[in-house]
């Protein structure tokens, strides 16, 4: 019989005198998890199935525009115009807010609540200088002529670079509710998974980013 | 049979019986994989600039992104601290979503004559 491991164990875990750990029922614990055949909880599991769906958003949304890149009837088309060191800078940011989103993780894992909101507010602000510059790269084409409409291979172009604006968008927004959360008092160091999740969304943003760098700015 | 409010003997992803939480590497650690991907990010930026071009530009390329990849999704993403099975999840889409892609842009002939 496969014996199992509940999220309370983690958060506080409870032991017979002999030393082996009990399962604490929901709700007598600290009510914040549930036990599960996997170990893993749900929300967590969730969150990795959610990831794993979204490869095959953006693995489309990559071959969509690797299909039509050279295609351009009319207009510039987007490799003749990007601005590789400015790119750059931007990719680096957003690793950069990878590296400080795990920090903030590891903050709220030994419970230091200020660490965990410089390190969080951090993040955003990172996210939000990305996604500055992606607007910024975005008007400097518009500018050049190169529109959503313009042609197949821009009109690629600024669904995939949008849908990750988009996600990088809604990850800061999930990082000021968990800042809000935080300066409420509503995420102690019990909860520590839940800014773990959020930090997961986060790195799989990055993680995507990576590869459109390469796969869009870098391949010619 | 399992039995949810069964005496539950905790395990981590090797099956060692005991363990309650997994490991979790130190802010050093975060820290120095930090650096190695700011030093790959900017390796890629050099080969983009170097006179390489076609295959022999595409396969350091790749690598280096794939190395990167791996490193975040197994770091930062604590994937090869947690359970193995969220690696297969993860690993599954992703393997499922690169087949199914490279498969379709060969149908649309994308990677011939390159």
């Amino acid at each position: 019989m496969r014996r199992l491991r509940s999220l309370t164990d983690i958060a506080a875990p409870s032991t017979t005198e002999a030393g082996i750990p009990v399962a604490v029922p929901d709700g007598e614990s600290h009510g914040l998890s549930h036990a599960t055949s996997t170990g893993i909880s749900n929300e967590k599991l969730a969150m990795w199935c959610f990831l794993g769906s979204e490869c095959l958003l953006f693995g489309g949304l990559i071959s969509t525009y690797l299909l039509y890149k050279d295609k351009a009837v009319r207009g510039p088309k987007p490799h003749e115009l990007y601005a590789i060191p400015f790119t750059s800078v931007s990719s680096f940011v957003l690793l950069m807010s990878s590296l400080t989103m795990v920090l903030a993780v590891s903050a709220i894992q030994r419970g230091d609540q200020r660490a965990l909101r410089a390190w969080i507010a951090t993040t955003a602000l990172l996210g939000a200088t990305f996604i500055s510059g992606q607007v910024y790269e975005f008007s400097v084409f518009l500018k050049e002529g190169m529109g959503f409409t313009t042609n197949a291979a821009s009109s690629a172009f600024f669904t995939l670079t949008g849908f990750h604006g988009v996600h990088v968008t809604i990850g800061i927004v999930m990082l000021l509710s968990v800042l809000v959360l935080s300066l409420r008092g509503r995420l102690p160091q019990e909860r520590a998974e839940a800014v773990e999740i959020v930090g997961l969304y986060w790195h799989f943003v990055d993680v995507v980013w990576i590869l459109i760098f390469t796969v869009v700015y870098l391949i010619k | 049979m399992t039995d949810a409010t069964a005496t539950a003997i905790p395990h981590d992803a090797h099956g060692d019986v005991g363990v309650t939480a997994h490991h979790t590497p130190s802010d050093g650690h975060y820290v120095r994989v930090a650096l190695f991907l700011a030093v790959a990010t900017a390796l890629e930026v050099i080969l983009s600039y170097t006179a390489l071009h076609g295959i022999a530009l595409l396969v350091p390329l790749l690598v280096v992104m794939a190395i990167k990849f791996v490193i975040v999704a197994s770091h930062f993403m604590h994937l090869r601290f947690d359970d193995k099975l969220l690696s297969k999840i993860f690993y599954t889409g992703l393997l499922l979503a690169t087949g199914v892609y490279i498969a379709a842009l060969s149908s649309l002939h994308v990677f011939a004559g390159k």
